[in-house]
């Protein structure tokens, strides 16, 4: 059976390696000092979706993407690793959204793309760290959801297998489809980037990228469908002007403050099995650990 | 996560090498695939780029997965069970990420699934999986054996085998036997035809490197009664045939995670590649060049991962209140590391450019008559890539187990620990001096080009280059260790005694690749000034290593032979 899956992604900051200079003073994120990277368990998530994929010849993976023009950048590389095509939504309108803006911005997305069988995600990204935004999107499609999925276990009579990683283990729901599925860190890392499909590929451009390169390249493109990302506006997918944006969003920032790590309660421990094991007992007790 | 292709900017300006041009041209008959393949280059920039952008992918998944995966993986190793060898789990996973990364098959053409890559930048990917696991290597670089099957299998064996490569199943070549091993004449596995024409072996072989492997070249003897070279032909056995099962593997002392091992043959369904008695003579002997090669390949990558460790180590020891990286004694010997690493890393990629022009211009000879002047520059760069192949199998695994060796010395009583990483680089670079040919056999493929003068010509020809004033001092050095080898070289061949000859062999040899590589260095600090350091610090290397070998022939009365027989 094929399929036609979505998987959506998002351009993260790298907030893995943070840096003294990754805030500004203000108080806003200094974007130029973190390399924008493809959202870690977004990667998770592809990965199921291309091994949905292996196992159903002739399905579909699109990567749907909101953000600034250049996530496109995330857009090749999940083609590179074996994604069919891309879609990035951006739009100066749909900037400062929250998760309500965002969930609703890619809902009206997903419903303009259509004919979905399955929306598979990250389960959060790194630096908002929310986790919202997938489960949104479900309800406003008026979908299920399996959250903190760890690995489908299989597609059949249009219900999908998953095993979900819980606080204290592990559980092995079913759903019909479509749904959507926000994948865990723990899953399967996403497989490397592919010689072949890198090297056919690395020329693909979205509509606005294509727009700034030479005549004779332009034409390269156009020769080649496969080498096009779409780009969709937030009026291409009719999304309601009010709900988008910094428009659309009832959160608000009202402060951002570092927090600082004092070591004003250290310990000293005897490098000896009784110490070592009480202290173990306390931080299990305690549930720093375990 | 490091990306051991992009942490390491020495790879980049080798692969940058003005000879690439030439190089790619050739390869890509002037980018005509790119009508037919929609993954081939439109010109020499986007092959460039094709090749860097690949390599990168090899850089990510060996400074990551496969380099993660190393230390459980030397401490599982192979087994074998039920007739078949079974790898370490880590190595499972590392073959799986690398066929879907697409790189098998990396220099088989196109029409057959291939990436259609020089053999340059994949002896480049050689070297940057070796650093990540060494043992690997192996598994991984046995795809080259494809190359035999494209040189000499006709096209019906070539269409059915060659994609299977290139989508990742993994090949051995079953040559050793129990007596047979540097000295392959004496194969015995019997090949022998049914009624039916259809080939049959039986047998052993012993020493099989992924001997459990889909699909093999086998060494047999199919001339019944003969004794020699001349009576072996070569093989292709298909794994789904059945009929070889794995008896028992080696324990060894490194690269545990590639499983050698010992096969039998019961009535093995087997079909002829190339054509009859030319086994050995011809295919083998190509098949080994390849080899060696990616030996050489193979020992840069461990040297490279030494000089790492080393230097990581040095820099974060601290003994009496400093690090000891800041004491000339440890000093020094990081430095000795990084000029042979750069040395023979510079020999290696000179190689695998004249392997690239001799066999480009072959293989373009299959498709039309060659001009007089390409067959010149063949035969021309076939000859020194004769010479160098030797000479970078030899001289880089000697390299690579004395930085090795380094490597521990320089962790001191830690190094001899299991904690750190240098312990198994230590076993696993053992090796590499001894198969494919023992340095001891590299020195008989490589005298030859020393008593006939190509080692000669080739330094003639660097020493025509020019270089920057500040390098001269450098250049000078060379041209009088080139005055010292002509010397000795001469001395050496007024005894007119081949038994004198063999017992000075490797002085001989290594005195060539001394200036050699001295030379390459000073090529490269010319061309990239971070060269410059271990240029001048191979040149002194080089010029001790030269000073003692024409001493010891200058002060040796051939009558004092007699005290080193045994």
């Amino acid at each position: 059976m094929s399929l036609n899956i979505i998987v959506l992604a998002k351009q993260v900051p790298d907030t893995r390696n943070v840096g003294k200079d990754a805030m500004k003073e203000d108080g806003t994120i200094n974007r130029a000092a973190l390399p924008a990277i493809f959202n870690p368990e977004d990667l998770n998530a592809l990965e199921q979706a291309l091994r949905i994929k292996d196992e159903n010849p002739g399905s579909k993976v699109t990567l749907l993407t909101m953000g600034l023009p250049r996530a496109s950048e995330i857009i090749r590389e999940a083609i590179f690793r074996g994604a069919d095509a891309g879609i990035v939504l951006t739009d100066r309108t749909l900037g400062g959204a929250d998760t309500l803006a965002t969930s609703y911005s890619l809902a009206q997305a997903v419903k303009k793309f259509g004919n979905y069988d399955i929306i598979l995600g990250g389960r959060q990204a790194i630096d908002g760290d929310t986790a919202q935004v997938g489960p949104q999107i479900a309800e406003k499609l008026g979908i299920p959801q399996v959250t903190y999925a760890e690995e489908i276990l299989g597609i059949n009579d249009g219900k999908v297998t998953v095993r979900r990683r819980l606080e204290h283990g592990v559980e092995t729901v079913v759903a019909p489809l479509p749904c959507v599925v926000t994948v865990n860190g723990s899953a399967a890392d996403c497989r490397p980037r592919n010689a072949r499909r890198l090297m056919k590929y690395k020329y693909a451009v979205s509509t606005s990228e294509k727009a700034k390169l030479s005549a004779e390249d332009q034409a390269f493109v156009d020769a080649r469908p496969y080498l096009n990302i779409e780009e969709w506006s937030a009026a291409f997918v009719e999304a309601d002007p009010e709900q988008i944006g910094l428009a659309g969003s009832p959160t608000k920032v009202k402060a951002i403050e570092n927090v600082v790590f004092t070591a004003k309660e250290s310990r000293r421990l005897e490098n000896n099995d009784e110490q070592i094991e009480d202290l173990i007992k306390e931080l299990i007790t305690n549930h720093t650990i375990g | 996560m490091a990306n051991f292709y992009t942490d390491n900017p020495d790879l980049k300006h080798h692969l940058n090498h003005p000879l690439m041009q030439k190089i790619v041209e050739l390869k890509e008959r002037n980018f005509s695939d790119a009508e037919k393949f929609d993954y081939a280059p439109r010109n020499f920039e986007d092959a460039m780029d094709n090749y860097d952008k690949v390599l990168e992918i090899v850089g990510d998944l060996c400074g990551g997965l496969i380099a993660e995966n190393a230390e459980g993986v030397d401490h599982q190793g192979a087994s074998c069970a039920d007739g078949r060898a079974i790898y370490a789990d880590g190595t499972v996973v590392n073959l799986d990420a690398c066929r879907k990364a697409g790189l098998m098959g990396m220099s088989m053409p196109r029409r057959f699934g291939g990436l259609n890559f020089p053999i340059t930048p994949y002896i480049m990917a050689a070297d940057i999986v070796s650093r990540a696991d060494t043992g690997f290597e192996n598994l991984w670089g046995l795809q080259d054996c494809a190359e035999t099957i494209y040189e000499f299998a006709d096209e019906d064996q070539k269409a059915r085998f060659i994609p299977r490569v290139c989508e990742g199943e993994t090949m051995s070549m079953d040559l050793t036997e129990p007596d047979a091993g540097s000295d392959l004449q004496s194969v015995m596995l019997k090949a022998t035809q049914d009624e039916d024409g259809t080939w049959r072996l039986n047998g052993v072989k012993r020493f099989i490197t992924n001997g459990d492997s889909d699909i093999h070249l086998v060494l047999a003897r199919s001339e019944e009664g003969t004794k020699d070279g001349r009576g072996l032909s070569m093989f292709i056995y298909d794994k789904r045939d059945g009929g070889v099962n794995v008896r028992r593997i080696e324990n060894k002392m490194g690269i545990k995670g590639s499983p050698t091992c010992e096969l039998v043959y019961k009535n093995a369904k087997a079909e002829l590649c190339g054509n009859r008695r030319l086994g050995l003579i011809k295919y083998v002997m190509a098949l080994m060049n390849g080899a060696r090669l990616g030996i050489a390949a193979q020992s840069v990558g461990v040297s490279e991962l030494a000089y790492r460790e080393a230097l990581a180590y040095a820099k974060d020891r601290k003994q009496f209140g400093k690090a000891i990286i800041e004491f000339p004694a440890v000093a020094e010997m990081i430095s000795v590391m990084k000029a042979k690493l750069d040395a023979s890393r510079a020999l290696l990629y000179e190689c695998s450019r004249f392997v690239d022009m001799y066999k480009l211009y072959e293989d373009i000879a299959k498709e039309r008559s060659l001009t007089a002047d390409e067959r010149a520059e063949m035969k021309h760069y076939s000859k020194l890539a004769d010479a160098l192949t030797p000479m970078a199998k030899g001289m880089g695994s000697e390299y690579c187990n004395q930085n090795a060796y380094d490597c521990i010395q320089v962790h001191g009583g830690s190094g001899f620990m299991k904690d750190y990483a240098c312990e198994r680089l230590y076993r696993d670079a053992r090796i590499t001096s001894i198969y494919e040919g023992t340095t001891q056999l590299q020195v008989v493929a490589a005298i030859r080009h020393v008593t006939t003068g190509t080692y000669k010509a080739l330094i003639d020809s660097y020493a025509a280059q020019e270089v920057k004033a500040e390098l001269q001092p450098l250049k000078d050095n060379l041209a009088a260790m080139t005055e010292q080898y002509v010397k000795a070289v001469a001395a050496v061949a007024e005894v007119n005694d081949s038994t004198y000859t063999d017992f000075m062999a490797r002085r001989m040899v290594e005195m060539a690749g001394n200036i050699v590589m001295g030379y390459l260095l000073l090529s490269d600090a010319n061309r990239n000034e971070s060269f410059v350091k271990s240029a001048t610090v191979y040149n002194k290397l080089a010029q001790a290593e030269v000073t003692k070998h024409a001493d010891f022939i200058a002060n040796f009365n051939p009558s004092q032979l007699d005290f080193y027989k045994a």
